[in-house]
């Protein structure tokens, strides 16, 4: 027993600082908001304690989920998930696919595509809130300009002011942002796969396209969960992006994150502390099981 | 580099400052060595009419150090989720501004700032201000800030060339909004756009105003105190007339914010935007002439009807420097601290006594008008209701104004946003 407590005890000793810092300001304050959560706290009075609050455990939780207004929330960041998920996988993977085979000035191509990623979310989005003005016709500017510059005026549209699929519009600009990003992981996993197995597959006499469906592929498959993940928990905490091109109050980009701040700042901390609890629900749900799986790995 | 190490010294000789003069007040001078004073003042011509007041507040007081607590950003969204934070640790500033009206009744109901009445009877200023303003400001008895300038919000500026080009008499008043859309109508038919509004909270401004001109100042005020029915057929019609209004603007309006919406009158892109007084500081700033290039009347059907908002200072609970605090209360309650911040906001006196020969020519009209007019408090800038129903209302507006959900909708969002409360 003694013998391994001093074992343990110098690492532990090692630890025990940042543990205990983790322990309160992460896991001790995601304690305190789900306790709030589970509380009344709608006004300023109430957090001052001038009037009484209880608990009323699971109430604010059923009132977001039923509110029209929340689930309309929610469907948009379903629908921007989705959509800067599928868009910056494919547009990585293929510049990663295309630079892969090495070639002239590749080293340029890297960091043109890789460089929107150096830009602050908060930066590109007063760009692009230029760039998807949703002005037509003869108020146009930005892309809608650009679109009838080059004679592709019926492909202008109002961008993210629309109702039901404005928020895939925004998508775009994160994409923009993160498709390098994804490219230099695939391109670090072609690189990571010995030589030895190409040269093995060429002399069995495989094409280039057996080459890649059955050799390359399938060992970028990790790097492919691994992308999907960063990706997946940075879309659900999207905030910045779109605060920057929209406005907290337009009802057609509303997201769970931009309700919580709106709950905050009419001091209805419950309901802020709720909303803050579904979304770190959601990341959960995505990277719990990608991290049980890389610890099984690993054993 | 420099500018870092700078900045990094400017900030560290800042901090020691402020801790040495804290220790100074908290040991027992009473804090009047210093004045944390907290706004959104810090650019442009807000920034100009707090430079202007300091001045006062440094000949008025020379022994009390101003220390500027301004926070920039988001028209005073960042500086007032950093006061909520501050305010929530018990570290307030000495003073901060807000809007006056009901944005104060958070605070007031967390038990966050003081009751400020024996300070009107100290320094007069029930003489001084309108009686319909005090009444305004007080709640059950009590009144909780004092008001430096004064805004009106119910104010229709337009082009005059653009409606010259167009026959319609650049100095028109409307009697009523079925007489404006008339002229809306011809401006739409002759491909100019008729009406330029931005973002939420200048459609909710535009709703205000509307509802105003169409229930009058009784029912508007009704509105916020529960005489005046949110599902009844007066508010469904006033509803439509706003859904008409919004029918004439330009449809890139959620990416705009208020200025680009006013930058299109002034350029000529759009005739007619309601917007509050601060707008002409746009139209002046570009050399534009006040009853020639443009001009500025009340919105339709609201003539002598001034929709007030006011900025106004606080005392917190537990401020460090009470002193300091009451000797800033003083200087923005004065005639000399009046006049200089608002010949430089372009805003007005709440003082009736101001000398109009001190201010610019439509200041001095505004001035008439808020000494004559019925004065009702505006929504949108949180004199009217509380923070959480203004936000309330501004989702219904833009869900609607985005089309999703029709003017039954609409108007039941309405009656839940302000029955909540």
């Amino acid at each position: 027993m003694t013998k391994a407590l001093k074992r343990a005890g110098a690492p532990l000793l090692l630890l025990a600082p940042s543990l205990i810092l983790v322990g309160i300001f992460v896991y001790g304050l995601i304690a305190v908001n789900f306790g709030t959560s589970a509380t009344d706290i709608h006004t300023a009075a109430q957090t001052t304690g001038r009037e009484p609050s209880g608990t009323v455990w699971f109430d604010n939780y059923l009132d977001l989920l039923g509110s029209e207004a929340f689930q309309h929330s929610l469907k948009n960041l379903l629908l921007y998930t989705v959509l800067f998920l599928a868009g910056t996988l494919l547009i990585g993977f293929v510049w990663a696919w295309l630079l892969e085979s090495p070639i002239k000035g590749e080293g340029i191509f890297r960091a043109v595509y890789l460089f929107p990623m150096a830009v602050s979310f908060v930066a590109s989005g007063v760009v692009w809130r230029w760039l998807l003005n949703s002005g037509q016709d003869e108020s146009a500017t930005g892309l809608n300009r650009l679109f009838q510059m080059v004679g592709l005026d019926f492909m202008q549209n109002n961008w993210w002011n629309n109702v039901d699929y404005g928020i895939t519009a925004i998508a775009i600009p994160a994409i923009w942002q993160l498709s390098g990003y994804v490219m230099a992981l695939f391109l670090a996993g072609f690189r990571g796969i010995p030589y030895e197995l190409r040269e093995a597959a060429r002399v069995d006499g495989a094409t280039t396209w057996q080459l890649y469906r059955h050799v390359l592929f399938p060992q970028l498959s990790p790097i492919a969960l691994s992308a999907l993940i960063i990706i997946g928990h940075m879309s659900l905490k999207s905030f910045d992006l779109i605060m920057s091109i929209s406005k907290p109050a337009n009802y057609q980009t509303k997201v769970p994150a931009v309700d919580m701040y709106i709950f905050k700042s009419s001091f209805d901390y419950a309901n802020a502390a709720a909303v803050g609890s579904i979304l770190l629900v959601i990341v959960a749900l995505v990277v719990v099981p990608y991290l049980i799986r890389t610890n099984r790995k690993e054993k | 580099m420099v500018a870092g190490s700078v900045i990094a010294a400017l900030s560290l000789s800042a901090c020691s400052g402020s801790s040495n003069n804290e220790g100074g007040g908290g040991g027992g001078e009473g804090g009047s060595d210093e004045v944390e004073v907290f706004t959104w003042w810090a650019a442009g011509s807000e920034k100009a009419g707090l430079d202007a007041l300091v001045g006062v507040f440094d000949e008025q007081h020379p022994e009390t150090e101003f220390v500027n607590g301004a926070v920039a950003g988001g028209a005073g969204s960042a500086a007032k989720d950093l006061l909520q934070s501050r305010l929530q640790a018990s570290d307030p500033p000495d003073t901060f501004q807000a809007h006056a009206g009901a944005e104060l009744q958070d605070y007031i109901n967390a038990g966050q700032i003081e009751d400020l009445s024996s300070l009107y009877d100290e320094f007069d200023l029930r003489e001084a201000f309108p009686a319909d303003l005090v009444d305004r400001l007080t709640q059950d008895g009590k009144i909780y800030s004092i008001p430096s300038n004064i805004h009106r919000a119910n104010m229709l500026w337009s082009n005059s060339a653009v409606l010259q080009d167009n026959g319609i008499d650049p100095n028109r008043t409307y009697n009523s909004l079925d007489e404006w859309f008339e002229d809306l109508d011809a401006l739409q038919d002759a491909g100019v756009t008729p009406l330029s509004v931005a973002t939420a909270w200048t459609q909710v401004h535009l709703l205000e105003t509307i509802l105003l001109s169409d229930l009058g100042a009784e029912g508007y005020n009704g509105l916020w105190d529960g005489t005046t029915d949110w599902e009844s057929s007066e508010v469904t019609a006033a509803l439509e007339d706003f859904e008409r209004a919004m029918s004439y603007t330009n449809s890139d309006r959620d990416g705009l914010d208020w200025p680009e919406a006013t930058q299109m009158v002034i350029d000529g892109n759009a005739a007619f935007n309601v917007m509050g007084d601060w707008a002409i500081a746009a139209f002046e700033e570009q050399g534009k002439e006040y009853g020639t290039d443009f001009a500025a009347v009340p919105v339709p059907g609201t003539d002598g009807v001034f929709d007030f908002l006011a900025d106004s200072f606080t005392l917190p609970v537990g401020a460090p420097h009470p002193e300091g605090a009451h000797a800033w209360l003083e200087t923005i309650s004065s005639l000399e601290g009046q006049t200089a911040f608002n010949a430089a906001k372009g805003s007005i006196p709440a003082r009736t006594d101001a000398d109009p020969a001190d201010f610019s020519e439509y200041q001095q009209s505004a001035m008439e008008s808020f000494g004559q007019d019925t004065i009702v408090s505006s929504l949108a800038h949180g004199a009217a209701a509380p923070v959480a129903t203004l936000n309330a209302i501004t989702d219904a507006t833009s869900k609607f104004t985005t089309g999703a959900s029709d003017l039954d909708a609409f108007q039941s969002e309405l009656a839940a946003a302000t029955a909540a409360n």
